[in-house]
Parts: C-alpha cells; structure tokens; sequence
C-alpha cells in the first residue's frame, strides 16, 4: 500500500512540474472556469424566472445540484481525462505492453499515471457554489449530513469513474474510442438539471441505464439534509458494484488483448 | 472556373471517402448531438416552459429542429488544424497550388454529408415516441433554413478558422476553443429558445454569430417567425469582418510557420 503512495506522489509531482510549463494555459483556464460558470448559471437562471420552480426543486437548491456537477467536470479534467484517453493510444502504440509489464497493478498506473492541475479551478467554483447554495437553501451543517453528503460525493466521484474506465477499456477492442468519452460527456451533461425535472421515461433511463441521478441529484439531496436511507444504500451499492465490474471488464478486455503487431 | 469545379469534385469525393472510413465514430458525434433533446425533456416538463407561451408541440419542434440544423454547423477545425500544425503534416499542404484551408472546408462538408443516414435514423426515433410533434416544413421555409444553416457554417467556421491561426504562435492554441463554447452554450439556443432569454439577452445573442449556429436556423425550419433582413445584415456584418481578418492572420502565421523542428 505504502508503495503505491509513494508512487502516486513521484507520478504528480512529475505532471505537475511539466503542466507548469504552459504557462499560459493558466490564464485561459481561469477565464474558461468564469465563463463555464456564468452561462451555465445563466440557462438554469432561465428555468426559475418569476418565481417558477423545476422539477419541485427552489433555485438554490437546484444550484447545489449544479454545484456538484461542477466539482465532478473538476474531477474529470483532473484525472478521467488525462490518464484514460491515453489508455487509447496505448493500445494503437502497443506500449501497453509495457504497462503491463511493470510490477504494478495496471489499472492503477492507467488510472493514475498523470494529473492536470487545470481541474482545480472548477472544482474550488463548485464547491464553493455548493457552499453558498447549501447555505441559502437552509440545509443543516450538522456533522452528520456533512459526513453523509462526503460519503455520498465519493460514491458519486466512484461511479463517474467506472463509467469512463469502462468505455476507455473497451479500446481494446474499438481502437478508437476517443470519441465515445466525449459522447459520455455531452451526456453527463444532463446531471447539471435536478432528476426530478426530467420527464418519466427519461428519468428512468438516466436512473437505470446511465445513473446519472446519483451522480448529482443524490449527492445534492444529500448535501441538503433530505436524503433517504433507501437512496444512500442504493447509491453506495451501484458505486461498489461499478467499481467490481470496471476491475472484472478490465481483466476481461486484457484477456483479448493480442498486443499492436500479433 | 472548370479547374476550380474539378479540384471541388475530386476534394469532397476523396474527402467523403475517408469520413466513410471513420463512419462509427461519426455516428457517436451525432449521438454527442442529443443535447438539444434532453433539452426539449426539460423544458416541456417545466413551470417555465409552459410559461413560454410555446405550446408543446412548439418546444418539440424547436428543439428537434435544432438538433437537425446543429448537426450541419458544427465546425472542428482547430482540432485538425493544430495536431496537422504540430505533427508537420501542414508541409506538404503549403507546397500545393491550394489554399490548404480549402482542404479543411471540404472535410467538413464531407464529413456533414457521412451524417444524413444517422441523423435521419435518430429523428425518425424522435418521430415515433412523439407523433404529435412531426410536421412537414414549407418549400420556402425549408430554401429559408437552408440558406440560413449554410452562412452560419460560414461565420462560425470563420470565427474557428481566426482562432485556429493562433496555432502558428501557440502549441495548445485548441484551448482557446473552449472560451468560444461557453458563450455558445448560452447563447446558441441550444439549451433554451430565444424566447425565454431576458430581452436585453436576446438582442445581445441576435447580434453575436452564436444564435445563427442553432437557434435563427431552428425557428426558420420550426416554422417560427424571423426577421430575415436584420438577420442577413448581421450576418453580413460579421462574413465582411471575419473574412479579412482570416486571411490577414493566415498570412502573418504561414510566414512565421517553420515547420516542427525548424
């Protein structure tokens, strides 16, 4: 366990130390963060006009729902997106032979291997965001909500990674995928908008077959002190269930794996 | 005149080919479309959207009319152009008696036409879960939303084309990009129609390029009325301005480009 610490601190500094470079990056990251947030707050700003609600949700509760979305966007640019769209060229270079050959897990150093610092603005916007929605919505700041919302955040952090892990993996096969992770993103889109707003069937199919409902709206039920027992243990089974099936796939994807030249 | 026939023949065929190639991943870029459907959920379940004054079956055509009209102004330029840039592919192409930018324009035609069968598979879906929303536009409105998608292309891939020339001086000039996508996102009328922007709003997204990207062609196609002349003239405005503006940067960026490792 110590080892794989000691690993992940030499792989960051290392991305963090060659990120710093682009200096100018920076500036357009901070800008890119403001104006996110500005339209994003704008078109939900559209749905609450003259008193009007969505989906049974009062405007700043939907924007603590908007708030995790933007720390999990965060959270992509951070880790999901650097580390798994290169498993892609991995396979097309046929270095993840070389992967696999290190005394590592794989899927560790995949998911691991590298960090952008360019996540951070979001996620400090997001929380924030949360911060003073929860605040203007009367949610309760007792330590058990807030234990129970971190709790549900991480879940919710488990699941979006599954899901991009699992549509990366499959690169074994399609060897080009890139694209898919950005249809997964446009998707994810609807995760800034409370479940409840959407109309049955579509709510069931961002439910069932793509969870975003508990990627945003349960952590954001959490966060404001609402959450039921039976959503909190269904969300912490879905995110050990993703997990045990992106390491299962990953075993499985690796069995069919036949290197770049045979 | 005959030469210039001949090279637009052999360019779009050739490029047609080799989107024909990539036709999976086309059809996940139209599925990374859907947005404007998700969209439509929201806004017929919401206080707001009843509030619009647009009926049901307005919002449904609206929305699936800016899924369609979306697919055809969508522009990636600066994605190709800088991995062309930095990789030295961009050699080659300045050696033939060609504007290379010529190349750029005809893969994105080629690349729209590779999208019919899917678009017209996913709006026939649209059409069977709501046959109320389905309505046959009139040969005029049709010639109208035609005319109106193609020149906003036009802006919008001249816009991208201004901003992609930064690649000469800059290696991660793709970043850049996505300053121009938020403002799209909240002005394009992707997310919500014109009529639900605060009047002061929509006047400021009728004289930016954004709102002739999705939401000008939609209404047009949806059978909503438009001012056709203001529209021309803006867009107008910003062809007399964006047009110099390209070639002007083309010109400085080619004479400062040295190739990778010059």
């Amino acid at each position: 366990m110590g080892r794989y610490f000691r690993t992940l601190r030499r792989f960051w500094g290392m991305a963090l130390a060659s990120e710093v470079e682009y200096r100018f990056n920076l500036l357009i990251e901070l800008v890119a963060v403001v104006a996110n947030l500005a339209s994003s707050l704008f078109v939900l700003s559209l749905f609450f006009g003259d008193g009007h609600r969505l989906g049974g949700w009062s405007w700043p509760a939907a924007l603590v729902v908007l708030g995790v979305h933007q720390l999990l966007d965060g959270l992509t640019i951070t880790l999901l997106q650097p580390n798994l769209t290169r498993i892609v060229s991995h396979v097309q270079e046929g270095t993840l032979d070389f992967v696999l050959l290190k005394p590592i897990d794989s899927q560790f150093w995949l998911s691991c291997r590298t960090i952008s610092p360019w996540g951070l603005p979001p996620m400090l916007a997001g929380l924030a965001v949360i911060g003073w929605a929860a605040q203007r919505a009367g949610a309760p700041a007792d330590p058990t909500t807030l234990v129970i919302a971190g709790l549900m955040l991480l879940c919710s952090a488990v699941i979006l990674y599954s899901l991009w892990f699992l549509i990366a993996a499959s690169s074994i096969w399609f060897v080009k995928i890139w694209n898919a992770t950005e249809v997964l993103r446009t998707l994810l889109t609807a995760g800034r908008y409370p479940i409840s707003a959407y109309p049955p069937g579509l709510r069931l199919l961002l439910t069932v077959v793509l969870p975003i409902a508990f990627l945003t709206s349960v952590p954001a039920e959490a966060i404001l002190g609402r959450a039921t027992a039976s959503w909190l243990v269904a969300s912490g089974a879905l995110a050990l269930m993703c997990l045990l099936i992106s390491r299962w796939f990953w075993r499985f994807a690796l069995r069919s794996y036949t290197s770049a030249s045979s | 005149m005959r030469r210039g026939l001949r090279i637009a023949r052999v360019l779009l065929s050739t490029q047609y080919a080799l989107m024909l190639e990539y036709r999976a991943e086309i059809a996940l870029w139209s599925l990374s479309g859907v947005v404007p459907l998700l969209m439509l959920g929201l806004w017929s379940q919401s206080e707001a959207g009843q509030a619009l004054g647009l009926g049901a079956t307005g919002l449904s055509r609206y929305f699936l009319a800016a899924f369609v009209v979306r697919q055809f102004t969508v522009v990636w330029v600066i994605h190709a152009f800088e991995e062309d840039a930095l990789q030295g592919r961009l050699s080659p192409l300045l050696l033939q008696p060609l504007q290379p930018l010529w190349r750029y324009v005809a893969a994105h035609l080629a690349e729209q036409l590779t999208r019919l069968p899917f678009l017209a598979a996913i709006v026939a879906v649209v059409m069977l879960v709501h046959p109320q929303a389905a309505w046959w536009p009139s040969p005029r409105a049709l010639l109208l939303t035609a005319l109106f998608t193609w020149l906003g292309f036009a802006v919008n891939f001249l816009l991208q084309t201004s901003i992609t020339m930064l690649c000469f001086w800059s290696e991660r000039a793709s970043a850049l990009d996505r300053l121009l996508f938020f403002p799209y996102l909240a002005l394009s009328g992707l997310l919500a129609p014109l009529e639900a922007f605060p009047p002061g709003v929509r006047s400021l997204a009728l004289a930016t390029p954004f709102a002739y990207q999705v939401a000008i062609p939609a209404r047009l196609l949806a059978g909503e009325p438009v001012a056709i002349g203001p529209a021309l003239a803006v867009l107008g405005a910003w062809l007399a301005l964006l047009l110099p503006l390209c070639l002007i940067l083309w010109r400085a960026g080619v004479r400062r480009y040295g190739a990778m490792g010059a």
